[in-house]
């Protein structure tokens, strides 16, 4: 090979070097002087938007255009888009991922959305800042504001965590011309009440009369969680039953004839046609939407869903009383304060930041949410709300997901039953496979030493 | 996946042979010279490295101080028994088999058809070579593009075909992975691509004219001259190629996140998550020190090929 000089006119490597460093510098002074950049932030460990609320949350859909409503109303008091920096980030373990992240990385957002079954863990992984009384009192408020039920799911021991939003438990949707059509309405145009498999498989069969195809419908393919809350709804309604974890995930205690009986009902609905074998989430939905089934089981959230079809008239329940005692699957959004180091200006914003979420209650109880806060689930004009308020006392008999540092919405756990679950309601697993292999499964992140302790 | 640089095997084999004196003369000026390197090289890899080796044998927590306790080699014995890591590391595989023989075999094709080009080569050459230097995001979204259901401009396409319906690529188990195979061929083919053209330029004209005088056809030229001439680069690009497709993640994580179920999830998304996800660092540093024993076999069996390879030579 011969060597070749770089032709007249060309940049030699030395003067491609000065310029570069030139470059380097120019952009690192630029950098440092715009005050608040990231990169300053970073290196001069300041706070990354002085005077700002930075907010995280993990809202899309209904959900995501009802928050955004609520944030604009939330500047606009405040002075203006500056005082607020919110991002939306993807449902579930990337957000969790994301927020644990920049909370150990030291560069957290003010406040944070997570689910309670979710909370517990951050915070037994010492990523949250403990809401003390003090710094509910700097916004006027108290545990008392809450409903009782969902401020303890927020507690870890006897210190809380967490500032309940909201309860959104696993109901039951009705379409109601299908519903009228087979004499399951009562005068008022709202279903009668269905207590008991009996009578629950009696509605089912005679609204399949009228549909010709499925009495009701819930999600099978490709989704875990769904049929976990369903069967979770279910199980948890029968006397006797136990939580499917214990010692903080250490131990699988469910109960395993329970479990067995209660898939093998599950499939039976099923098998007998009365609820579809394999439809996925926008499939269950649409089949409730058309009139091909009278039933539809989900989270309320879905009430957005619902309103946005044209001329479908329909209502909201919670799941009926199949066995010994109302129960349903349930998780609580929050908000969390991620651990830093916050000056008292820093911690009176976020608290009002919060404080102006939850005054904005109504905004979000539209959304199909039931209000953790008891000002707005006391108001005259949420008990106006319809069909809100016909299924807000499935709020207080949710049920919560085992606390396991691999449980909560959307979890490994519920990936792992949820998977097995909806086999057993395809038909193509029998209960007994699907306990053992949820149990195997199960069994290797119950040996697992706790990563959060 | 990142390019790793390449060094011309004969540089190194003419420099080693200087005389005793003059050697220790430029130690210390070239240690001098190879500190700051040095430097990064022990704190962002040798010590990681390190670090990854000592974290697999503790129920290291992201969100603990220190190691954490003992685990012995408990973190290993989980992962080789989890069906998880097993299918990981299967669609690892399943994605270098995609990937490795039309990334080497094409590359060379089209480094051979280019460098027949008289006019305009550097066209040919820029074509190829810049999908390489975008970044794996803007590729995502390209092919995110291309291939959605419905919309994309693969259904539009099919659609003109008279195809109703066609399966959602990236939704289906079964072809989740080629689209993300297919992804990475576009993007990645103008690395061999140029170096399948460099050593096509480093063989001497004079060989060919010779055996077009003694007759040689085209193809026979290319059967018994280029492809013999170029073995070394073969074996090079095989190499770089199977390294950088086992560590396949950008793209899977862009694109699919693993997606549906598990059915893309390829052993360092299964890191990733372990580590960061599930805060466990000590079972995904297991997780890495395997698939890094997988790396290094195969490395050191391409270095015993090289080397039966020089003996008959």
């Amino acid at each position: 090979m011969t060597p070749h000089l770089p032709p007249p006119g060309r940049p030699t490597r030395r003067s491609l070097l000065k310029g570069g460093l030139a470059l380097g510098g120019l952009g690192l002074a630029g950098a440092t002087a715009g005050c608040g950049s990231p990169l300053a932030a970073g290196i001069a460990g300041t706070q990354l938007a002085p005077g700002t609320v930075t907010f995280w949350n993990l809202f899309g859909g209904g959900d995501g255009a009802r928050l955004q409503l609520m944030l604009d109303e939330y500047a606009r008091q405040n002075g203006g888009p500056d005082s607020l920096q919110s991002a939306t980030f993807a449902w579930g373990n990337p957000y969790y991922t994301k927020v644990s992240l920049a909370t150990l990385g030291d560069k957290p957002p003010d406040v944070a959305v997570a689910h309670l079954t979710r909370a517990q863990n951050l915070a037994r992984a010492g990523l949250l800042t403990e809401i003390t009384d003090e710094m509910l009192a700097l916004v006027d408020l108290t545990p008392e504001d809450f409903t009782p039920k969902v401020w303890d799911a927020g507690k870890l021991g006897e210190r809380a965590y967490a500032v309940p939003l909201d309860t959104h438990p696993f109901v039951l949707f009705y379409n109601k011309g299908v519903c009228e059509q087979a004499g399951l309405l009562d005068g008022d145009g709202k279903l009668k009440p269905i207590r008991g498999t009996e009578q629950w498989e009696a509605a089912l069969t005679a609204a399949k009369e009228v549909t010709g195809a499925y009495g009701a419908s819930v999600a099978t393919v490709s989704e875990t969680a769904t049929p976990w809350r369903l069967f979770q709804s279910l199980y948890s309604q029968r006397s006797g039953n136990t939580p499917f974890l214990s010692g903080g995930g250490t131990e699988l205690t469910f109960d395993e004839p329970l479990v067995a009986d209660t898939l093998a009902y599950l499939q039976s609905l099923t098998a007998k046609g009365l609820m579809p074998t394999t439809t996925d989430y926008a499939g269950s939905q649409t089949l409730m939407f058309t009139g091909q089934a009278a039933f539809y089981m989900q989270g309320e959230w879905e009430i957005t869903t619902a309103q946005s079809v044209p001329d479908l008239e329909f209502g909201m329940v919670p799941i009926p009383q199949l066995y010994d005692s109302p129960a349903c699957q349930a998780d609580s959004h929050a908000f969390i304060l991620p651990r830093m180091e916050r000056d008292e200006d820093q911690l009176r914003r976020a608290m009002g930041f919060v404080r102006s979420m939850l005054d904005q209650g109504m905004t979000w109880a539209e959304g199909g949410h039931v209000p953790a806060y008891l000002p707005t689930l006391q108001d005259p004009a949420y008990a106006a709300l319809e069909p809100q308020s016909d299924y807000a006392p499935a709020a207080d008999y949710a049920v919560y997901d085992a606390p396991a540092w691999y449980s909560g919405s959307g979890s490994n756990f519920e990936t792992i039953v949820g998977a097995q679950i909806g086999l057993v309601l395809q038909g193509s697993a029998s209960p007994e496979e699907a306990i053992a292999s949820m149990r195997s499964q199960l069994q290797t992140y119950a040996e697992t030493a706790d990563p959060l302790s | 996946m990142s390019a790793p640089t390449i060094t011309e095997p004969g540089v190194a084999a003419t420099t080693a042979r200087a005389p005793r004196g003059v050697r220790s003369a430029e130690t210390r000026p070239a240690w001098l010279f190879i500190a700051p390197f040095a430097l990064f090289y022990v704190v962002f890899l040798i010590w990681p490295t390190a670090y990854m080796v000592i974290a697999s044998f503790f129920n290291t927590s992201v969100v603990q101080e220190g190691f954490g306790s003992w685990a012995g080699f408990g973190n290993y014995a989980e992962m080789l028994t989890r069906p998880e890591f097993w299918s990981a590391m299967w669609h690892t595989l399943q994605f270098t088999l995609y990937t490795v023989p039309p990334l080497v075999v094409l590359s060379f094709v089209f480094a051979v058809l280019a460098n027949r080009v008289q006019r305009g080569q550097w066209f040919f050459r820029l074509a190829f070579f810049v999908p390489f230097i975008l970044p794996s995001a803007a590729i995502a979204l390209i092919w995110n593009f291309i291939l959605s259901p419905s919309t994309g401009l693969l259904a539009v396409v099919q659609g003109w075909f008279g195809v109703e319906e066609p399966a959602p690529i990236l939704g289906t188990p079964a072809l989740a992975m080629v689209g993300i195979a297919l992804a990475t061929l576009w993007w990645t083919i103008g690395f061999n691509f140029i170096l399948y053209l460099a050593g096509l330029q480093d063989v001497p004209r004079e060989v060919y004219e010779a055996a077009a005088i003694d007759g040689a056809s085209p193809w026979q030229q290319i059967r018994w001259i280029t492809i013999p001439m170029l073995s070394r680069t073969t074996t090079l690009v095989i190499l770089l190629q199977i390294i950088a497709s086992l560590k396949i993640f950008d793209q899977v994580y862009l694109m699919t996140a693993g997606g549906p179920g598990i059915s893309t999830q390829v052993a360092l998304g299964l890191v990733t998550t372990s580590a960061f996800t599930d805060f466990r660092v000590g079972a995904a540093s297991a997780a890495s020190v395997l698939l890094f024993i997988v790396i290094v076999a195969i490395a050191v069996a391409r270095q015993l090929i090289d080397r039966a390879q020089e003996r008959r030579a």
